[in-house]
């Protein structure tokens, strides 16, 4: 999207609402949705990929040597990467913390 | 130009749908539409109307997949009735907001319950406010024409709206009129193919029915109401180019000797014919009396209407249909309303009537005027009823 949607104004919308511009979804910010967020210790990894695959937002990547980080553009917070982490690498934290 | 043919009415709006040519037909029968989507089923099945015909499980997939084939780029038609127009009622706010020019016949009758199959308006009135473009009309023949302005109308590029056209069941579906059908060279000439601005084609993708956020809500609402606003010089058009090519000239608002007039009666769809008699006989006897009935009913027109009773005294206004508990039946509280912010304005009485095929001859429109010049221009009151 050009512009952040609030300062579309009605005369910008195409008729019907319609979105010609494919994938934009990729502009939303869903990390605006978090109360938690995910505290990463490295030094607990054992480079499972265990978190990577649950993330239901794909908010997760792959890094070097099989290590992750987290997209905070699009982690909602859910917890699911702590929950199934085996060995406890991922912490959640609420965000005002 | 065509002669006159004797015809049912549902048939021969199905000969409509098949010269506008369209794509997709996609309904669900239901008494008194039934004979529209049988005798389309024929067209289909014999092979004069080259159109894929879906006969779906109910009405919310009438609506459903007609909202699909005119994304897709088809012209699509359905129709419907009551209880069907309920089952389809989520939908139709939908394609009025995907600005989808679908048109649709709705065979008016009454809402369960108690269960009747018989006509009033209280099917359109329960979906008023869905944002599709909405018009009565009053004869077999208004029928028909109304097929094709209705899609040059809806698929217009500065309109894109869907058009519903209420036609009174039982009173006009069922019954044998003299039509005039036209010639599908000047059809042809009215209705150019359908050029969709969007559609849902692989090479081109696109999303139709997104979600919104709260953030652009709104906006999206203020488009839309400004949409069905801005048809309005495009409904005219599409009215007075109808009537260059075939001498049928049709208006927002439908005058019947209203020069002078200070008395008007108002009403909408079918017994305007029966209430012009009631107006004949009032005239001859001198009286100033006169007839308007609404034909365009969304985008409301309020300046025509406005100018159409202008200089009447009282306004008398029929509903077909109850708005339980409110200040007035649907179309008296639209009329009062419009004109509200007039400095002189007349007293504007409301009767319900005419509920669920409760027959209303020239006489009860003539009890109607009569008994309403005592009464007072605050809420409203059911005629005739007993008790």
């Amino acid at each position: 999207m050009a512009k952040p949607e609030h300062e579309i104004t009605w005369k910008e919308l195409n008729v019907g609402c319609v979105i010609d511009e494919p994938g934009n979804a990729a502009s939303y910010r869903t990390g605006d949705w978090r109360s938690q967020r995910p505290i990463y210790t490295k030094d607990r990894c054992i480079q499972c990929g265990t978190c990577y695959v649950f993330c239901p937002d794909m908010a997760i990547k792959i890094i070097q040597e099989g290590y992750v980080e987290h997209d905070l553009y699009y982690c909602k917070g859910c917890g699911i990467c702590a929950e199934e982490c085996p060995t406890g690498a991922i912490a959640m934290v609420d965000e005002e913390e | 130009m065509a002669t006159k043919v004797g015809m049912e009415v549902s048939l021969a709006a199905a000969e409509a749908v098949k010269q506008a040519n369209v794509d997709v037909v996609a309904a669900y029968p239901i008494t008194p539409q039934t004979h529209i989507v049988e005798h389309l089923a024929e067209l289909v099945n014999n092979g004069e109307l080259d159109a894929e015909f879906i006969p779906v499980e109910s009405e919310h997939s009438a609506m459903s997949v007609c909202t699909g084939s005119s994304a897709a780029g088809a012209r699509s038609f359905t129709c419907t009735s009551s209880q069907g127009l309920a089952l389809m009622n989520e939908i139709v706010f939908i394609t009025a907001s995907l600005r989808l020019p679908i048109v649709m016949l709705l065979a008016n009758r009454t809402l369960s319950g108690p269960l009747s199959i018989w006509n009033d308006h209280s099917d359109v009135m329960s979906i008023r406010d869905c944002g599709w473009i909405q018009v009565f009309v009053e004869n077999g023949q208004e029928v028909y024409d109304h097929v094709f302005i209705g899609y040059r109308v809806a698929e217009d590029r500065n309109c894109l709206l869907p058009f519903m056209v209420n036609l009174d069941g039982f009173i006009l579906t069922h019954v044998i009129e003299p039509l005039e059908f036209l010639d599908q060279e000047i059809i042809d000439r009215y209705l150019p193919p359908y050029r969709p601005l969007y559609s849902l084609h692989p090479n081109h993708p696109v999303t139709m029915g997104a979600f919104s956020t709260p953030a652009l809500y709104t906006e999206t609402k203020k488009a839309q109401d400004e949409a069905i606003r801005e048809a309005m010089p495009y409904i005219l058009k599409g009215w007075q180019e109808f009537g260059d090519l075939t001498g049928r000239y049709y208006h927002p608002i439908e005058h019947y000797k209203t020069e002078g007039a200070k008395v008007i009666l108002v009403t909408q769809g079918s017994l305007g014919e029966t209430a012009s008699i009631a107006i004949d006989s009032l005239r001859e006897k001198g009286e100033t009396v006169g007839l308007v009935k609404i034909r365009l009913w969304r985008p409301f027109p309020v300046h025509e209407f406005r100018e159409a009773v202008k200089g009447a005294e009282l306004v008398v206004v029929m509903d077909r249909a109850i708005s339980y508990g409110a200040s007035a039946g649907p179309l008296a509280m639209e009329i009062r309303s419009a004109l509200y912010a007039e400095e002189e304005r007349p007293r504007v009485v409301n009767w319900i009537a005419g509920l669920a095929g409760r027959d209303l001859s020239p006489e009860d429109f003539l009890q109607m005027i009569h008994q309403a010049k005592e009464r007072s221009d605050e809420g409203y009151e059911i005629y005739g009823v007993r008790g």
